[in-house]
Protein backbone atom coordinates (compact mmCIF):
# COMPACT_ATOMS: atom_id res chain seq x y z
CA UNK A 1 0.00 0.00 0.00
CA UNK A 2 2.75 2.49 1.23
CA UNK A 3 4.77 1.80 -2.58
CA UNK A 4 1.49 2.37 -4.16
CA UNK A 5 0.95 5.75 -2.89
CA UNK A 6 4.83 6.52 -3.33
CA UNK A 7 4.47 5.54 -6.62
CA UNK A 8 1.13 7.83 -7.07
CA UNK A 9 3.46 11.11 -5.56
CA UNK A 10 6.32 10.25 -7.67
CA UNK A 11 4.71 9.59 -10.67
CA UNK A 12 1.71 12.64 -9.89
CA UNK A 13 2.74 15.34 -12.51
CA UNK A 14 2.41 12.46 -14.98
CA UNK A 15 -0.90 11.04 -13.84
CA UNK A 16 -2.70 14.21 -13.87
CA UNK A 17 -0.84 14.97 -17.08
CA UNK A 18 -1.94 11.32 -18.64
CA UNK A 19 -5.78 12.04 -16.95
CA UNK A 20 -6.14 15.70 -18.91
CA UNK A 21 -4.95 14.27 -22.02
CA UNK A 22 -7.37 11.80 -21.87
CA UNK A 23 -10.15 13.64 -21.10
CA UNK A 24 -9.47 16.15 -23.92
CA UNK A 25 -9.01 13.00 -26.11
CA UNK A 26 -12.42 11.76 -25.29
CA UNK A 27 -14.22 15.28 -25.91
CA UNK A 28 -11.94 15.48 -29.04
CA UNK A 29 -13.49 11.88 -30.29
CA UNK A 30 -16.86 12.70 -29.21
CA UNK A 31 -17.05 16.09 -31.58
CA UNK A 32 -15.52 14.23 -34.37
CA UNK A 33 -18.80 11.72 -34.23
CA UNK A 34 -22.34 13.14 -35.30
CA UNK A 35 -24.81 14.81 -32.57
CA UNK A 36 -22.32 14.06 -29.77
CA UNK A 37 -20.53 17.16 -28.55
CA UNK A 38 -22.77 17.52 -25.60
CA UNK A 39 -20.28 19.47 -23.29
CA UNK A 40 -17.95 21.64 -24.99
CA UNK A 41 -20.18 23.77 -27.73
CA UNK A 42 -20.16 27.25 -28.17
CA UNK A 43 -23.89 27.54 -27.57
CA UNK A 44 -24.04 28.51 -24.03
CA UNK A 45 -24.68 31.64 -21.93
CA UNK A 46 -21.25 32.93 -21.73
CA UNK A 47 -20.12 32.10 -25.27
CA UNK A 48 -22.91 32.85 -26.97
CA UNK A 49 -23.62 36.10 -25.12
CA UNK A 50 -20.03 37.18 -26.13
CA UNK A 51 -20.04 36.45 -29.68
CA UNK A 52 -23.71 38.26 -29.70
CA UNK A 53 -22.33 41.55 -27.80
CA UNK A 54 -18.87 41.53 -30.64
CA UNK A 55 -21.20 40.81 -33.83
CA UNK A 56 -24.05 43.65 -32.69
CA UNK A 57 -20.88 46.09 -33.12
CA UNK A 58 -19.00 44.14 -36.25
CA UNK A 59 -22.33 43.17 -38.35
CA UNK A 60 -22.15 47.44 -39.02
CA UNK A 61 -19.27 46.63 -41.25
CA UNK A 62 -20.56 44.33 -43.54
CA UNK A 63 -24.72 46.29 -43.21
CA UNK A 64 -23.74 47.74 -47.54
CA UNK A 65 -23.45 43.76 -48.58
CA UNK A 66 -25.93 42.36 -46.40
CA UNK A 67 -28.53 44.63 -47.42
CA UNK A 68 -27.63 44.44 -51.34
CA UNK A 69 -28.18 39.96 -50.60
CA UNK A 70 -31.61 41.18 -49.05
CA UNK A 71 -32.91 43.28 -51.78
CA UNK A 72 -31.39 40.63 -54.26
CA UNK A 73 -34.09 37.80 -52.87
CA UNK A 74 -36.62 40.32 -52.32
CA UNK A 75 -36.39 41.55 -56.14
CA UNK A 76 -36.68 37.45 -56.46
CA UNK A 77 -39.65 36.90 -54.60
CA UNK A 78 -41.86 39.79 -55.92
CA UNK A 79 -40.64 38.90 -59.53
CA UNK A 80 -42.13 34.99 -58.60
CA UNK A 81 -45.31 36.74 -57.25
CA UNK A 82 -46.39 38.87 -59.87
CA UNK A 83 -45.34 37.02 -62.46
CA UNK A 84 -47.82 34.20 -61.04
CA UNK A 85 -50.96 33.57 -63.66
CA UNK A 86 -53.93 34.04 -61.80
CA UNK A 87 -56.19 30.91 -61.58
CA UNK A 88 -59.24 32.29 -60.07
CA UNK A 89 -61.63 29.09 -61.63
CA UNK A 90 -59.69 26.43 -60.05
CA UNK A 91 -60.65 25.72 -56.32
CA UNK A 92 -58.33 26.78 -53.49
CA UNK A 93 -57.89 25.42 -50.09
CA UNK A 94 -58.05 28.44 -47.61
CA UNK A 95 -59.22 25.89 -44.98
CA UNK A 96 -56.41 23.80 -44.20
CA UNK A 97 -53.30 25.23 -42.62
CA UNK A 98 -50.78 22.40 -42.32
CA UNK A 99 -47.62 23.84 -44.57
CA UNK A 100 -45.37 20.97 -44.26
CA UNK A 101 -42.50 23.51 -43.39
CA UNK A 102 -41.91 26.14 -41.50
CA UNK A 103 -39.40 28.88 -41.72
CA UNK A 104 -37.42 31.05 -38.96
CA UNK A 105 -35.18 34.15 -39.61
CA UNK A 106 -31.75 34.06 -37.60
CA UNK A 107 -28.47 35.55 -37.74
CA UNK A 108 -25.23 34.18 -37.78
CA UNK A 109 -23.38 35.47 -35.28
CA UNK A 110 -20.23 33.25 -35.23
CA UNK A 111 -18.86 31.79 -39.07
CA UNK A 112 -15.96 29.47 -39.71
CA UNK A 113 -14.35 27.99 -42.40
CA UNK A 114 -10.57 27.47 -41.92
CA UNK A 115 -10.75 24.15 -39.52
CA UNK A 116 -12.24 20.63 -40.86
CA UNK A 117 -15.23 20.68 -38.52
CA UNK A 118 -16.75 23.37 -38.89
CA UNK A 119 -19.32 24.62 -36.71
CA UNK A 120 -21.85 27.87 -36.57
CA UNK A 121 -23.63 29.50 -33.95
CA UNK A 122 -27.11 31.43 -34.60
CA UNK A 123 -28.95 33.77 -32.28
CA UNK A 124 -31.86 31.72 -32.13
CA UNK A 125 -32.53 28.61 -29.49
CA UNK A 126 -34.58 26.49 -27.31
CA UNK A 127 -36.87 29.89 -27.07
CA UNK A 128 -37.44 30.13 -30.50
CA UNK A 129 -38.91 26.73 -31.10
CA UNK A 130 -35.46 25.14 -32.39
CA UNK A 131 -34.33 22.06 -32.15
CA UNK A 132 -31.98 19.23 -33.11
CA UNK A 133 -31.76 18.05 -36.95
CA UNK A 134 -33.72 21.46 -38.06
CA UNK A 135 -32.12 22.34 -41.83
CA UNK A 136 -30.28 26.05 -41.96
CA UNK A 137 -30.43 27.64 -45.30
CA UNK A 138 -29.52 31.33 -46.92
CA UNK A 139 -31.28 33.20 -49.63
CA UNK A 140 -28.23 31.34 -51.84
CA UNK A 141 -28.48 27.52 -50.98
CA UNK A 142 -27.97 25.46 -47.89
CA UNK A 143 -25.46 26.16 -45.04
CA UNK A 144 -25.91 23.11 -42.52
CA UNK A 145 -28.20 21.55 -39.64
CA UNK A 146 -28.35 21.97 -36.39
CA UNK A 147 -26.68 20.16 -33.69
CA UNK A 148 -27.29 21.81 -30.22
CA UNK A 149 -29.50 24.37 -28.90
CA UNK A 150 -29.63 26.58 -25.82
CA UNK A 151 -31.95 28.62 -24.47
CA UNK A 152 -30.91 31.49 -27.10
CA UNK A 153 -28.32 30.23 -29.17
CA UNK A 154 -28.11 27.12 -31.86
CA UNK A 155 -24.69 25.43 -33.30
CA UNK A 156 -25.23 24.44 -36.95
CA UNK A 157 -22.84 21.75 -38.13
CA UNK A 158 -22.03 23.42 -41.20
CA UNK A 159 -22.05 21.62 -44.38
CA UNK A 160 -18.02 22.56 -44.23
CA UNK A 161 -17.25 19.61 -41.91
CA UNK A 162 -15.99 16.04 -42.21
CA UNK A 163 -19.44 14.79 -40.34
CA UNK A 164 -21.85 16.36 -42.75
CA UNK A 165 -23.60 14.25 -44.95
CA UNK A 166 -26.80 15.77 -46.74
CA UNK A 167 -28.89 13.55 -49.53
CA UNK A 168 -28.58 15.95 -52.92
CA UNK A 169 -29.66 15.00 -56.38
CA UNK A 170 -29.12 16.41 -59.56
CA UNK A 171 -31.48 18.63 -60.90
CA UNK A 172 -32.19 17.39 -64.49
CA UNK A 173 -32.27 13.79 -63.16
CA UNK A 174 -33.08 11.76 -60.29
CA UNK A 175 -29.75 10.37 -59.26
CA UNK A 176 -29.27 10.51 -55.87
CA UNK A 177 -25.49 10.98 -54.14
CA UNK A 178 -24.55 12.27 -50.63
CA UNK A 179 -22.83 16.02 -49.93
CA UNK A 180 -19.51 15.66 -47.97
CA UNK A 181 -16.63 18.00 -47.54
CA UNK A 182 -12.69 16.87 -48.19
CA UNK A 183 -11.40 19.90 -46.15
CA UNK A 184 -9.51 21.72 -48.88
CA UNK A 185 -11.54 24.48 -49.86
CA UNK A 186 -14.41 26.12 -48.45
CA UNK A 187 -15.90 26.89 -51.75
CA UNK A 188 -16.37 23.25 -53.15
CA UNK A 189 -17.59 20.49 -51.33
CA UNK A 190 -17.98 16.87 -53.08
CA UNK A 191 -21.09 14.63 -53.86
CA UNK A 192 -20.03 11.53 -53.77
CA UNK A 193 -21.85 7.92 -54.81
CA UNK A 194 -23.82 8.87 -58.08
CA UNK A 195 -23.80 5.94 -60.28
CA UNK A 196 -21.76 5.85 -63.54
CA UNK A 197 -25.43 5.76 -65.50
CA UNK A 198 -25.87 9.33 -64.73
CA UNK A 199 -25.09 11.73 -67.76
CA UNK A 200 -24.53 15.56 -66.51
CA UNK A 201 -21.79 18.29 -67.62
CA UNK A 202 -20.21 20.60 -66.38
CA UNK A 203 -22.26 23.46 -64.80
CA UNK A 204 -25.42 21.45 -63.97
CA UNK A 205 -27.35 22.51 -60.80
CA UNK A 206 -27.37 20.32 -57.77
CA UNK A 207 -30.01 20.02 -55.51
CA UNK A 208 -31.56 18.99 -51.97
CA UNK A 209 -33.22 15.63 -52.61
CA UNK A 210 -35.64 16.24 -50.04
CA UNK A 211 -35.29 12.53 -48.70
CA UNK A 212 -33.13 13.21 -45.45
CA UNK A 213 -36.79 14.91 -44.38
CA UNK A 214 -34.79 17.43 -43.22
CA UNK A 215 -34.74 20.11 -46.13
CA UNK A 216 -37.44 20.07 -48.88
CA UNK A 217 -37.22 18.97 -52.15
CA UNK A 218 -34.89 21.67 -54.46
CA UNK A 219 -32.89 23.70 -52.32
CA UNK A 220 -29.54 24.78 -54.35
CA UNK A 221 -26.20 23.65 -53.62
CA UNK A 222 -24.54 24.82 -56.16
CA UNK A 223 -22.79 23.79 -59.47
CA UNK A 224 -20.88 20.52 -60.99
CA UNK A 225 -17.42 22.09 -61.30
CA UNK A 226 -15.70 18.75 -62.57
CA UNK A 227 -16.09 15.10 -62.06
CA UNK A 228 -14.22 11.66 -62.39
CA UNK A 229 -15.21 8.11 -61.19
CA UNK A 230 -14.15 6.77 -57.64
CA UNK A 231 -12.00 4.22 -57.26
CA UNK A 232 -14.61 1.45 -57.67
CA UNK A 233 -15.32 2.94 -61.32
CA UNK A 234 -18.93 2.31 -60.52
CA UNK A 235 -19.73 5.91 -59.09
CA UNK A 236 -18.76 9.46 -60.11
CA UNK A 237 -17.31 12.31 -57.26
CA UNK A 238 -18.11 15.20 -58.22
CA UNK A 239 -16.74 18.62 -56.95
CA UNK A 240 -19.52 20.94 -56.28
CA UNK A 241 -19.31 24.90 -56.58
CA UNK A 242 -21.14 26.09 -53.91
CA UNK A 243 -23.60 28.58 -54.42
CA UNK A 244 -23.12 30.47 -51.12
CA UNK A 245 -19.89 32.26 -50.17
CA UNK A 246 -19.31 30.31 -47.20
CA UNK A 247 -17.13 33.06 -45.75
CA UNK A 248 -19.47 35.77 -45.71
CA UNK A 249 -22.47 35.10 -44.59
CA UNK A 250 -25.00 36.55 -42.37
CA UNK A 251 -29.16 36.24 -42.30
CA UNK A 252 -30.32 32.95 -42.64
CA UNK A 253 -33.28 30.81 -42.59
CA UNK A 254 -34.03 27.72 -40.23
CA UNK A 255 -36.29 25.11 -42.02
CA UNK A 256 -38.60 23.41 -39.47
CA UNK A 257 -40.19 20.21 -40.82
CA UNK A 258 -43.43 19.86 -39.34
CA UNK A 259 -43.84 16.03 -40.22
CA UNK A 260 -40.18 15.24 -38.80
CA UNK A 261 -41.66 13.33 -35.55
CA UNK A 262 -43.96 11.22 -37.50
CA UNK A 263 -41.79 10.39 -40.32
CA UNK A 264 -38.98 9.70 -37.68
CA UNK A 265 -41.39 7.57 -35.73
CA UNK A 266 -42.79 5.62 -38.71
CA UNK A 267 -39.12 4.82 -39.86
CA UNK A 268 -37.68 3.78 -36.14
CA UNK A 269 -40.99 1.33 -35.61
CA UNK A 270 -40.02 0.25 -38.95
CA UNK A 271 -36.78 -0.92 -37.92
CA UNK A 272 -37.90 -2.17 -34.18
CA UNK A 273 -40.00 -5.24 -35.97
CA UNK B 1 1.76 35.94 -4.00
CA UNK B 2 -1.79 37.80 -4.70
CA UNK B 3 -0.28 40.59 -7.29
CA UNK B 4 1.45 37.34 -9.64
CA UNK B 5 -1.94 35.14 -9.23
CA UNK B 6 -4.04 38.46 -10.95
CA UNK B 7 -1.19 39.33 -13.33
CA UNK B 8 -1.55 36.00 -14.27
CA UNK B 9 -5.77 35.39 -14.52
CA UNK B 10 -5.96 39.18 -16.40
CA UNK B 11 -3.22 37.69 -18.75
CA UNK B 12 -5.52 34.19 -19.18
CA UNK B 13 -8.38 36.38 -19.87
CA UNK B 14 -6.92 38.53 -22.58
CA UNK B 15 -5.03 35.81 -24.63
CA UNK B 16 -8.36 33.93 -24.51
CA UNK B 17 -10.60 36.61 -25.71
CA UNK B 18 -7.77 38.26 -28.31
CA UNK B 19 -7.40 34.56 -29.54
CA UNK B 20 -11.08 34.15 -30.15
CA UNK B 21 -12.23 37.48 -31.32
CA UNK B 22 -8.92 38.84 -33.30
CA UNK B 23 -6.88 36.10 -34.66
CA UNK B 24 -9.02 33.66 -34.84
CA UNK B 25 -10.34 35.51 -37.60
CA UNK B 26 -7.40 35.85 -39.43
CA UNK B 27 -7.91 33.48 -41.93
CA UNK B 28 -4.04 34.13 -44.04
CA UNK B 29 -4.34 32.53 -47.54
CA UNK B 30 -7.91 30.92 -46.64
CA UNK B 31 -6.94 29.00 -42.94
CA UNK B 32 -3.83 30.07 -41.61
CA UNK B 33 -4.83 31.07 -38.49
CA UNK B 34 -2.03 31.84 -35.51
CA UNK B 35 -2.63 30.33 -32.37
CA UNK B 36 -1.03 33.04 -30.01
CA UNK B 37 -2.62 32.29 -26.56
CA UNK B 38 0.36 29.79 -25.84
CA UNK B 39 2.05 33.04 -24.99
CA UNK B 40 0.30 32.42 -21.24
CA UNK B 41 1.95 28.49 -21.02
CA UNK B 42 5.56 29.79 -22.54
CA UNK B 43 5.75 32.60 -19.97
CA UNK B 44 4.22 31.09 -16.74
CA UNK B 45 6.86 31.61 -13.77
CA UNK B 46 9.06 28.80 -14.12
CA UNK B 47 9.50 28.23 -9.96
CA UNK B 48 5.76 27.30 -9.85
CA UNK B 49 4.86 24.15 -9.10
CA UNK B 50 4.68 21.75 -12.28
CA UNK B 51 0.88 20.46 -11.47
CA UNK B 52 -0.23 23.56 -11.12
CA UNK B 53 0.74 24.95 -14.86
CA UNK B 54 -0.53 21.50 -16.35
CA UNK B 55 -3.85 22.13 -14.67
CA UNK B 56 -4.48 25.84 -15.58
CA UNK B 57 -3.26 25.01 -19.43
CA UNK B 58 -5.62 22.64 -19.39
CA UNK B 59 -8.31 25.02 -18.46
CA UNK B 60 -7.08 27.42 -20.85
CA UNK B 61 -7.38 24.87 -23.86
CA UNK B 62 -10.59 23.65 -22.66
CA UNK B 63 -12.16 27.69 -22.57
CA UNK B 64 -10.51 27.98 -26.00
CA UNK B 65 -12.54 24.86 -27.32
CA UNK B 66 -15.64 25.85 -25.78
CA UNK B 67 -15.61 29.25 -28.24
CA UNK B 68 -14.78 27.40 -31.25
CA UNK B 69 -16.56 24.22 -31.08
CA UNK B 70 -13.34 22.38 -31.44
CA UNK B 71 -14.04 19.41 -28.78
CA UNK B 72 -11.01 18.86 -27.12
CA UNK B 73 -8.21 19.48 -29.16
CA UNK B 74 -6.38 22.79 -27.79
CA UNK B 75 -6.93 21.55 -24.44
CA UNK B 76 -5.00 18.33 -25.29
CA UNK B 77 -2.48 20.48 -27.29
CA UNK B 78 -2.03 23.00 -24.23
CA UNK B 79 -1.79 20.03 -21.74
CA UNK B 80 1.17 18.39 -23.46
CA UNK B 81 2.30 21.43 -24.45
CA UNK B 82 2.79 22.33 -20.58
CA UNK B 83 3.91 18.95 -19.61
CA UNK B 84 6.77 18.61 -21.45
CA UNK B 85 8.05 22.26 -21.31
CA UNK B 86 10.46 21.86 -18.62
CA UNK B 87 12.40 19.65 -21.47
CA UNK B 88 12.18 22.28 -23.87
CA UNK B 89 13.50 24.97 -21.16
CA UNK B 90 16.18 23.02 -20.47
CA UNK B 91 17.42 22.84 -23.88
CA UNK B 92 16.99 25.84 -25.31
CA UNK B 93 17.55 28.06 -21.82
CA UNK B 94 20.38 25.19 -20.24
CA UNK B 95 22.33 26.00 -16.85
CA UNK B 96 20.20 29.18 -16.14
CA UNK B 97 17.30 26.84 -16.40
CA UNK B 98 18.74 24.40 -14.20
CA UNK B 99 19.78 26.83 -11.26
CA UNK B 100 16.23 28.15 -11.00
CA UNK B 101 17.21 32.04 -12.13
CA UNK B 102 15.54 31.99 -14.72
CA UNK B 103 13.93 35.50 -16.02
CA UNK B 104 12.59 35.59 -19.50
CA UNK B 105 12.94 39.55 -19.72
CA UNK B 106 17.18 39.12 -19.73
CA UNK B 107 17.89 35.97 -21.49
CA UNK B 108 19.42 36.54 -24.45
CA UNK B 109 17.14 36.80 -28.13
CA UNK B 110 18.03 33.58 -29.79
CA UNK B 111 17.55 30.75 -26.37
CA UNK B 112 14.01 32.80 -26.29
CA UNK B 113 13.65 32.27 -30.32
CA UNK B 114 14.24 28.68 -29.76
CA UNK B 115 12.30 27.70 -26.92
CA UNK B 116 9.28 29.91 -28.44
CA UNK B 117 9.93 27.44 -31.72
CA UNK B 118 9.79 24.77 -30.12
CA UNK B 119 6.75 25.18 -27.70
CA UNK B 120 4.85 26.61 -31.07
CA UNK B 121 5.78 23.88 -33.24
CA UNK B 122 4.68 20.90 -30.46
CA UNK B 123 1.63 22.82 -29.31
CA UNK B 124 0.53 22.96 -33.37
CA UNK B 125 1.06 19.71 -34.66
CA UNK B 126 -0.65 18.30 -31.31
CA UNK B 127 -3.40 20.83 -32.17
CA UNK B 128 -3.66 19.86 -36.24
CA UNK B 129 -2.77 16.31 -35.72
CA UNK B 130 -6.55 16.14 -33.90
CA UNK B 131 -7.97 18.27 -35.58
CA UNK B 132 -7.88 16.38 -38.83
CA UNK B 133 -7.86 13.07 -36.85
CA UNK B 134 -6.99 10.84 -40.08
CA UNK B 135 -3.87 9.39 -41.03
CA UNK B 136 -4.20 9.55 -44.80
CA UNK B 137 -4.08 13.21 -44.49
CA UNK B 138 -0.66 13.67 -42.87
CA UNK B 139 0.83 15.91 -45.58
CA UNK B 140 -2.31 18.55 -45.25
CA UNK B 141 -1.03 17.94 -41.09
CA UNK B 142 2.15 19.12 -41.18
CA UNK B 143 1.44 21.70 -43.85
CA UNK B 144 -0.90 23.35 -41.99
CA UNK B 145 1.31 22.85 -38.49
CA UNK B 146 4.26 24.28 -40.44
CA UNK B 147 2.58 27.38 -41.97
CA UNK B 148 0.19 28.15 -38.42
CA UNK B 149 3.59 27.68 -36.67
CA UNK B 150 5.17 30.38 -38.86
CA UNK B 151 2.96 32.85 -38.00
CA UNK B 152 2.36 32.78 -35.06
CA UNK B 153 6.36 32.47 -33.72
CA UNK B 154 6.20 35.64 -35.49
CA UNK B 155 3.51 37.08 -34.20
CA UNK B 156 4.56 35.59 -30.58
CA UNK B 157 7.97 37.40 -30.71
CA UNK B 158 6.62 40.76 -31.97
CA UNK B 159 4.13 40.47 -29.01
CA UNK B 160 7.22 39.69 -26.32
CA UNK B 161 9.27 42.41 -27.64
CA UNK B 162 6.45 44.73 -27.41
CA UNK B 163 5.64 44.29 -23.97
CA UNK B 164 8.68 44.00 -22.32
CA UNK B 165 10.06 47.63 -23.76
CA UNK B 166 7.21 49.21 -22.29
CA UNK B 167 7.83 47.26 -18.30
CA UNK B 168 11.20 48.75 -18.25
Amino acid sequence: MQQIINFIIRNKNFLLFLLLFSISIVFTIQSHSYHKSKFINSANFLTGGVYNSVNNISNYFSLKYQNNLLTEENNHLKSLLYNRTEKDSIYIDSVTFDNQYKFTSANIIKNSYSLSDNILLLNKGANDNIHEDFGVISSHGILGIINETSENFSTVISILNTTSNISAKLKSSNHYGSLKWNTKDPRITQLVDIPKIASFKVGDTIITSGLSSIFPKGIPIGTVHDFKLDNTENYYEINVLLFNDMTNIEHVYIIENLNLPEISNLLNGNSNE
Amino acid sequence: MNSLFFAQASRFIILVFFQVLIFNHINFLGYINPYIYILFIAFFPVRNNRMTIILISFFLGLSIDLFLDTGGIHAAACVFTAYIRPVLLKSSFGMIYEHQTIRFNTVDFEAKLSYISLLTLTHHLILFCLEIFSISKVILTLQKTLFSSIFSIILIILITIIFSKKMK
